[in-house]
């Protein structure tokens, strides 16, 4: 039974492990803006998009 | 697409201006410029995100000549080295997600720019630049050809860098972690089974939960600690007192239980109790990053203006170098920072930051003209008389209101209550112990420390920062905006509202025209608004918009006379429109009004007068506060609107004019010693004193993001007949928190009867503490929720 020596200690390690993710996310300024990033990830598929779209209006111009 | 509304930004398209392009339609050539840059570029799913996004970009030739100046720019960048530079700019502008889309594709419209990252909830966007590819003004001036216009301001030029504190937030994670993970440690303890391996186990595991309390006891309650001692200090008994107490007694005996194998002590309430508390603390900050509730003239004033040296050479100087003597350029729309006189022939100023007077004045060669003004029109040139900071409006700033750094003005409910609280509970505990110490010692120090544990007001102490983070959220939605919680109780206790005249209870931008005299034909007016037409003046703008739209004619001998009018002929007759010596009447002098006089064919005909237009809904919320609140107006203002004023507001509203910014500080001042709680509603710069030295000053601000001084809570000009609302909700917030902190010492009154009588188990500790948090935060919320719903209802009903 006294694995459960182990088991604790390395319950608690992970617990810290996460801890210091946590101040080192927030040391980093992650927190700060917590809106903004909610849009972004939104956007990276609409940009590969658009040349296609551009090009047919650019040809009516020219049309 | 068969809407009438630009495609660019929105507006509504005058026909004859319409421009069509790329098959949409544009409502000027600015708005097509920046759909066109776009396209070029591919980037017109900017317009894909939200539609119209766009703002019509400004003219801003030579605006910023200034961030060519090497000083300057090393100023406003966040980092710099030879090949990258980092500068944050705040971009009023951005509003929705197609702003954050394009201004993140900067790179593609710029070389030389590497990256670029927005910050919605301040508006801000940070730029990672190459400067030897691209300098920091034709990164300004591409912003701004695209409608983002940031703004620059002396503001910027003096805080370097700030520092954010995120001390809370790491307490916070600090707290949560060791409350978490006791929670979990302290299970066995709590079905006290009596089973082998558990009991053998039990030493490691108090132990462990011990050294998890240290960091919470230690770090994160610190800030009760350093408040408690503070306030026994200065003899004020606040709530941290006994909560500081309640803590150190929870450690103390939780520690000599597991050294001495009397129990499990009470490692789960204490870091229970401590996490949720600085949870509440967290939830009462609520932070609009955006706005700035602490502005002075510096984020009105410009970083830098063009200096004419003595060689006739221009050159950008910071506005901080600008000495007596020297010769100053301003610009169109620019701001004047220094005193000074007047060179160029004459110019129209407008003071509206200072005075809220939106009508520009006309000065002369020669005329003194005073720091804050705006140049309407063209350029001028000016000589300096003072220093920045000494002119006249900046001397403001160096009243004692701003040189106080007051932490807290007033003591708050929660500390009131405290003062009773504190000495009671001290009372029974001792009590307590003296009767049980006849009988049992241990007894008597169990019941002692059980005693200042369960009375720990956690949940008194949760009450307030709750209620009033709830109502300020409640508040925020409706665009009333405050400073901080302790905002709501001060509102809650107003008794005199003192209104600034112009540009609070009045309207900046509009002003209503009426007509006086002989009445003039159709075909009259049309040849008028013709005639307005080719006039830039202010006036002439507001006219030419005022009279109804109607087709073009031609004009012959149009002269405009600086100062005075304008005159031309139209269809063979001769007009002419300005003031009444140009016109050649008489003037009146004891009516103070703006107007302009009318004559065809040297006929006098009359007059267009230009009145303040009061606010929607005016009338109404005047009736409505007077029956609660002492009503005043000051007014930096002549006189000349005291009669219209008379008429619209309720009698025993009182009416004082020719204020300046002193004096009106003078007044409030004076109110407050009569022994009034003073709410100062206030918009210009000419109300800073006036707002700081209030109980509360409120701002009004037709535009948020940027103009508003220094005061405790912002409200957006359109929601200004709300004000009634947001008085009542405030004092309703007051009503909730005093209910739940009934219910709270009801809970205390449980707890202690466990406690005097020695039957406080740590079992009943743990359940006690969290059920009296997780009800009191639903009440006040629930209860802050339904009185804002109740009374929206109520002044909804009113206003229709």
């Amino acid at each position: 039974m006294s694995v459960i020596y182990l088991l604790i200690s390395i319950s608690i390690f992970v617990a810290v492990g996460f801890f210091i993710a946590f101040i080192v996310a927030v040391k980093s300024g992650q927190y700060d803006d917590d809106y903004t990033p909610s849009v972004r990830m939104l956007f990276d598929d609409e940009i590969k998009k658009t040349p296609k779209k551009e090009i047919q209006t650019t040809e009516e111009k020219q049309n | 697409m068969d809407t009438q509304n630009c495609f660019h930004c929105g507006l509504d398209i005058i026909k004859a201006e319409e421009i069509i392009f790329d098959n949409k339609e544009f409502c000027c050539n600015g708005c097509k410029t920046v759909y066109e840059i776009f396209s070029v570029n591919d980037l017109t799913c900017y317009y894909d995100f939200e539609k119209s996004p766009g703002a019509t970009p400004l003219d801003i030739k030579g605006k910023y000549e200034f961030l060519d100046n090497e000083n300057i720019i090393s100023k406003l960048l966040d980092f710099q080295e030879t090949a990258t530079a980092i500068v944050s700019l705040s971009i009023p502008h951005i509003h929705c997600s197609s702003c954050i889309w394009i201004l993140e594709n900067l790179q593609r419209l710029q070389k030389g720019i590497s990256s670029s990252q927005v910050n919605f909830p301040e508006k801000k966007v940070r730029i990672t630049y190459n400067p030897e590819e691209v300098s920091l003004s034709e990164i300004v001036y591409l912003l701004s050809s695209i409608g983002y216009e940031p703004y620059i301001s002396l503001e910027n030029y003096e805080t370097g860098s700030k520092s954010v504190d995120r001390s809370l937030t790491y307490k916070l994670g600090v707290a949560f972690f060791c409350f978490g993970n006791i929670m979990l440690l302290s299970f066995p303890e709590y079905f006290e089974v009596k089973e082998y391996w558990l009991d053998a186990y039990r030493p490691f595991f108090r132990w462990l939960i011990f050294a998890l309390s240290l960091p919470s006891f230690f770090y994160s309650a610190s800030s009760y600690y350093v408040s408690a001692y503070k306030s026994i200090k200065s003899r004020m008994l606040n709530i941290d007192i006994p909560i500081a107490l309640g803590i150190i007694v929870m450690f103390v005996r939780s520690t000599i239980d597991i050294i001495f194998d009397y129990g499990s002590g009470f490692f789960d309430s204490l870091t229970g109790l401590i996490f949720f508390m600085l949870l509440g603390k967290m939830f009462q900050i609520k932070t609009y990053s955006f706005l700035s509730f602490e502005r002075d003239f510096k984020s009105y004033f410009p970083i830098a203006i063009t200096r004419i040296n003595p060689d006739s050479t221009e050159q950008s100087v910071p506005v901080y170098d600008i000495v007596k003597g020297d010769r100053l350029l301003i610009r169109n729309q620019e701001l004047i920072p220094v005193d000074g006189i007047l060179i160029s022939d004459n110019a129209s100023i407008d003071y509206s930051f200072v005075t809220g007077e939106a009508v520009p004045i006309t000065k002369n060669s020669g005329d003194k003209i005073f720091a804050g003004g705006k140049q309407i029109g063209k350029v001028i040139e000016m000589d300096v008389l003072h220093s920045t900071s000494q002119s006249y409006l900046t001397q403001l700033w160096s009243n004692d209101v701003f040189q106080k750094n007051v932490e807290q003005k007033h003591k708050n409910i929660t500390d009131t209550i405290s003062h009773y609280f504190t000495p009671i509970l001290l009372l029974i505990a001792f009590v307590s112990f003296g009767y049980w110490i006849f009988i049992d010692t241990i007894t008597a120090f169990n019941v002692f420390t059980s005693i200042l544990i369960v009375a720990c007001p956690c949940a008194l102490a949760l009450t307030a920062p709750f209620t009033m983070g709830n109502v300020l959220r409640i508040l925020g939605k409706q665009k009333f905006y405050l400073k901080n919680a302790l905002v709501i109780e001060q509102l809650a206790k107003v008794d005199t509202i003192v209104f600034d005249k112009t540009g609070t209870i009045t309207t900046n931008k509009k002003t209503s025209i009426s007509y006086q005299g002989n009445p003039i034909s159709d075909n009259d007016n049309l040849s008028l608004k013709n005639l307005l037409r080719a006039s830039n003046h202010p006036l002439s703008r507001m006219l030419y918009d005022f009279l109804p739209n109607m087709e073009k004619k031609r004009i012959a001998d149009f002269e405009e006379i600086s100062g005075k009018g304008i005159q031309g002929t139209i269809d063979g007759k001769q007009m002419k429109i300005g003031s009444a010596s140009f016109v050649g009447k008489k003037e009146d002098n004891t009516l103070l009004q703006t107007a302009v006089h009318i004559t065809i064919d040297a006929v006098y005909f009359g007059k267009y007068v230009f009145n303040n237009e009061y606010r929607e809904g005016l009338d109404r919320l005047f009736k409505v506060l007077k029956d609660n609140y002492q009503l005043k107006v000051l007014s930096g203002d002549n006189d000349g609107e005291r009669r219209v004023l008379e008429t619209i507001l309720p009698k025993g509203t009182e009416l004082i004019f020719n204020q300046n910014p002193e004096q009106k500080l003078e007044f409030i001042k004076k109110l407050q010693q009569q022994g009034s709680n003073v709410l100062m509603v206030g918009d210009g710069l000419n109300d800073a004193g006036a707002l700081a030295q209030s109980n509360i000053g409120v701002s009004i601000s037709e535009n948020v993001n940027v103009f508003s001084p220094a005061c405790d809570a912002i409200l957006e000009a359109n929601e200004f007949q709300k004000l009634h609302y947001f008085l009542m909700l405030s004092k309703k917030a007051m009503t909730t928190i005093k209910m739940s902190f009934a219910l709270s010492l009801l809970y205390n009154v449980v707890g202690l009867s466990f406690a005097i009588t020695g039957n406080l188990r740590p079992l009943v500790a743990a359940i006690i503490m969290p059920l009296s948090t997780i009800t009191i935060v639903s009440f006040v919320t629930v209860m802050s929720n339904y009185y804002a719903r109740r009374l929206k209802h109520k002044s909804k009903k009113f206003n229709k």
